[in-house]
């Protein structure tokens, strides 16, 4: 990867994409940086959602509930005012690893639809535990006062600090998942989603590496989480319902599911479409000039194309853009 | 006689009505090519599945290398030693060849929890699987992947992927599945040429191939075994020429 003489468009792009977000601050939007701040922290959590799913074949519909628990771990200090930075992340990296540990050592002894409708339980029951909890806001959430602050650094109350110690999260997670795929441990994991049987034959006790790599992809997530309730300054239970773990794993297969920089990609596309789709002039004409859409709630509608527009990637251009870029790229040099 | 590095003794398994296995007990010697034959549902990928452990027997013990290995699970049975190869070809297709052999000796080199270093410039993982891939005869086919081999290649691999493992035993699931002429008679040579080097249990329907390779023959049919003995006195035997050739072979 390092090589840039063998470098093909997909790496091309996604070193630009990086270097974008590097110097995008300096321009000295405050709209588009706070945009594009969210997509780096979402693509934080595709990152690691893509460790287990695209690399380890382990679907799950739960992987919301590492955003929240990452979240809380922020928000729940600072409602005591508490708002030293290591002890929210060392909240958010062992809750979410206890968490990951815990239910992924029953998850894994299923396959399937089952590892599926199982790890959205398991989120579920995170999602209602903090519904129920009203001295956190139940759900209405929780109004996130203060950031954290990193002694001896100093805090991320400027947007500019937060970005950045954002951006570096991402490259860092992104590099870790390199080493880790190309790494003995990624070997088994990646084996062990393309033959299970195969490499249970040939020694390896595939359920151990995946439960670690289930824990490594929940701390990830946690990771993504702390940080959102920073940026957003308020936390809420709707961060780990369903949906949300839904919406992750489209941004998976929609940038292309075990690629590298798919996450990047998937994160940036679902999020400018859906930023640019809910303002752009169709929609507008959609909702103003069809009588029975006049008076619905606009967010709902916009939805309508990005679905449409969803299933054409997931038919027609396998592999995600990661995909696309790939024969596309081949094609053409 | 030396201890047998295989036995097995009163193997049970049954699916609901149907007995898979009855009562089987074999013993495979050290160095010795040990052929399981019989006709189309004797049970013989059943008895491979329960020697190497993916499937528990339902009574019946298994011994490899003196040790009692009953109760323990595939991946465990394979540290000590014991291959398999697959029937229906079990290979990593989005792979390069060289990844799967090297998949399989990685199992064998201590614990995977290793997540830094790369394992595609691993001379400790790279070499022996090169090894492997070179017994079989497909070093020159190493970067290709796995899916565009051909049939026979693939064949080829399923022998290397086991090899990799060190193996003491090999369980060889019908090697020659859906090969033409030739490629069989290529896989003859291999497995001749690890003659002598490893124990071999081998489940074949190809009888050439059979003759070709076996020193001892057990016959399998509904399950029990028919007879157990040399490949002249497997083709001399009435019981297995009314069983396995039908009547008029008799």
């Amino acid at each position: 990867m390092f090589n840039i003489t063998q470098w093909s468009l997909k790496h091309w792009l996604a070193a630009a994409l990086l270097v974008f977000f590097a110097l995008f601050p300096l321009s000295g939007d405050l709209f588009y940086t706070s945009l594009l701040n969210r997509m780096i922290v979402m693509a934080i959590a595709v990152a690691s959602l893509n460790l287990i799913l695209g690399y380890g074949g382990m679907i799950s519909l739960g992987h919301a509930a590492f955003i929240g628990i990452g979240a809380y771990s922020v928000g729940i200090p600072a409602y005591y005012d508490i708002y030293n930075g290591w002890l929210h992340l060392a909240l958010a990296l062992i809750g979410c690893g206890l968490f990951a540990f815990v239910t992924g050592a029953i998850s894994l002894r299923t396959r399937g639809v089952h590892f599926i409708m199982i790890t959205m339980a398991f989120s579920q029951m995170a999602f209602f535990a903090f519904v129920s909890i009203e001295e956190y806001g139940g759900d209405d959430g929780l109004v996130v006062n203060g950031r954290s602050e990193f002694f001896p650094f100093g805090d991320i109350e400027n947007n500019v600090t937060l970005y950045y110690v954002s951006f570096i999260v991402l490259v860092a997670v992104l590099y870790l998942v390199y080493r880790l795929v190309n790494s003995r441990f990624g070997g088994v994991i990646q084996g062990a989603k393309a033959n299970e049987r195969r490499m249970r034959a040939i020694g390896h006790n595939t359920y151990k590496y995946q439960l670690t790599c289930y824990v490594i992809s929940g701390m990830m997530c946690g990771l993504a989480g702390a940080l959102m309730a920073n940026f957003s300054n308020f936390i809420s239970p709707d961060m780990m319902g369903w949906v949300r773990s839904g919406e992750l794993i489209f941004m998976v297969i929609l940038g292309g599911s075990g690629t590298l920089f798919g996450p990047l990609f998937g994160t940036g596309l679902y999020l400018l479409l859906e930023e640019f789709l809910s303002r752009s002039a169709l929609y507008t004409f959609v909702t103003e000039n069809i009588a029975f859409l006049n008076d619905a709630q606009p967010w709902v509608y916009w939805q309508l194309p990005f679905g449409i527009l969803l299933i054409l990637v997931v038919l027609y251009a396998r592999g995600g853009v990661d995909g696309f870029l790939s024969r596309w790229g081949s094609k053409n040099g | 006689m030396a201890e047998p590095i295989l036995r097995c003794s009163e193997l049970r398994k049954h699916f609901g009505g149907i007995v898979a296995t009855d009562a089987v007990s074999i013993d495979v010697a050290e160095g010795e090519i040990h052929a399981v034959i019989g006709p189309n549902g004797a049970g013989k990928t059943t008895l491979i599945t329960q020697l190497s452990g993916e499937m528990f027997s339902d009574s019946g013990r298994v011994q490899f290398r003196g040790r009692d290995v009953t109760r323990l699970p595939a991946h465990r049975r394979s540290m000590l030693g014991l291959a398999r190869s697959f029937q229906i070809t079990s290979i990593f297709l989005d792979m390069t060849v060289l990844t799967n052999v090297s998949l399989a000796v990685q199992a064998h080199r201590g614990h995977s929890f290793r997540f830094w270093k790369r394992t595609d410039t691993d001379a400790e993982l790279v070499e022996p699987a090169m090894a492997a891939l070179t017994q079989v005869g497909l070093a020159e086919r190493a970067g290709s992947l796995a899916s565009a081999l051909s049939h026979g290649e693939q064949r080829q691999l399923e022998i290397a992927m086991a090899l990799a493992t060190e193996p003491a035993l090999l369980l060889l699931d019908e090697p020659m599945a859906g090969m033409g002429r030739e490629e069989s008679a290529g896989m003859v040579e291999t497995l001749k040429k690890l003659r002598g080097e490893k124990t071999m249990l081998l489940i074949e329907h190809d009888m050439d191939a059979v003759f070709a390779l076996a020193d001892r023959i057990t016959v399998l049919v509904y399950g029990k075994v028919v007879a157990t003995g040399t490949v002249d006195e497997i083709r001399a035997n009435d019981d297995v020429k009314r069983a396995y050739l039908g009547e008029e072979g008799a």
